[in-house]
């Protein structure tokens, strides 16, 4: 049987810039930070650990797959 | 059956969280917004009975005394400053008495005062819905999330509600702020659990946010309130709220299952 990992409860915190119930354009946001971030500091970078976090917490999984795609064929909308 | 429902009502101390027959009030509350729901209809019901009374003396009493029997010479009375000044003012107090407890619960509701501690994505598809905890992930594909499925009409086991189960239930722990974020993958959908007083639309290409914090353990039912399609009403929610420690011990053993 695989290790039982250790659950730390914990969740990306609120943004002032998005108090309104419509979130769609935070997880787009931190999509895009998230990506700008790592072609700054590099793959892997802990400072960019709480965008990933954001985006994974407030994106549906479908949604980040197909900008994945998108971003492969170079039909992305964000400012990437 | 209404007996049933009345012995359900008055003389069991089980709490009322899924839909039954006959119902005629809220189900139970489990946060304190649903609480705040409830008292805001009472304190609304007091009003209304009050102004129900009042019209229906006046309007009795009316039609009692001035009739063509009893007064065949009506009166010629076509205004009155007075009474003209007190049946504006009055009904513009008990507004405002309504109004003032409405806006505080919907601001409240509103609001997010503090930091969640949970995340949890309801996505509704055509028809079941998809459950997302990328809370615990380290990448983009493993993440914990699982299919929540009606239990068919002639499967249920016994002491099963009829297409209010499903066959994974969302679990969340009790007293912790959840975040809940609601989305459809094709047509408009809606998360609703009554008990915990959300009724959250799921909108296509839009994440909606509403947060909720159980106040007690148990299991809550809820249906799609959003006319989905052929299927809208085999799309039951259900919400299991158990102990912090439980909702760690499943959210480890999930993961377990998700990566063998």
């Amino acid at each position: 049987m695989a290790e039982k990992p250790t659950i730390k409860v914990e969740t990306t915190p609120g943004d002032w810039r998005f108090p309104s119930a419509n979130q769609t354009k935070r997880c787009f946001t931190c999509y895009i930070e998230y990506n700008k971030c790592i072609e700054a500091k590099g793959e892997g970078s802990d400072e960019c650990t709480k965008y990933a976090k954001c985006y994974r917490s407030l994106c549906p999984g479908e949604w980040i797959e197909r900008w994945k795609e998108q971003r492969a064929n170079g039909t992305f909308a964000g400012p990437l | 059956m209404i007996l049933r429902s009345l012995e359900c009502r008055f003389l069991t101390i089980a709490l009322c969280d899924a839909a039954e027959p006959w119902q005629l009030g809220s189900q139970d509350a489990a946060t304190p917004m649903m609480q705040g729901i409830i008292d805001l209809h009472h304190d609304i019901f007091f009003f209304l009975i009050l102004i129900l009374v009042f019209v229906s003396r006046m309007l009795v009493r009316a039609l009692w005394h001035f009739n063509e029997q009893t007064n065949p010479i009506p009166q010629r009375i076509v205004h009155g400053t007075t009474i003209e000044i007190i049946r504006t003012i009055f009904p513009s107090v008990i507004l405002l008495f309504i109004a003032i407890p409405s806006f505080a619960l919907l601001y409240s509701m509103d609001g997010v005062l503090v930091d969640p501690a949970i995340t949890i994505k309801a996505i509704g598809h055509q028809w079941y819905r998809t459950y997302e905890y990328s809370d615990y992930n380290s990448s983009d594909e493993q993440s914990l999330t699982f299919d929540s499925y009606t239990i068919p009409e002639d499967d249920p086991e016994l002491g099963q509600s009829r297409l209010l189960e499903v066959d994974n239930r969302v679990v969340v722990p009790a007293k912790t702020h959840l975040r809940m974020i609601v989305t459809p993958a094709d047509v408009p959908h809606s998360w609703a659990v009554p008990s915990s007083g959300v009724k959250c639309d799921a909108v296509p290409g839009r994440s909606n946010l509403t947060s909720i914090s159980v106040q007690r353990e148990g299991v809550y039912y809820g249906q799609c309130s959003e006319i989905c399609g052929t299927n809208h009403a085999f799309t039951p929610i259900v919400v299991e709220a158990v102990t912090l420690k439980d909702y760690a011990d499943w959210v480890s053993n999930q993961l377990i299952l998700q990566t063998n």
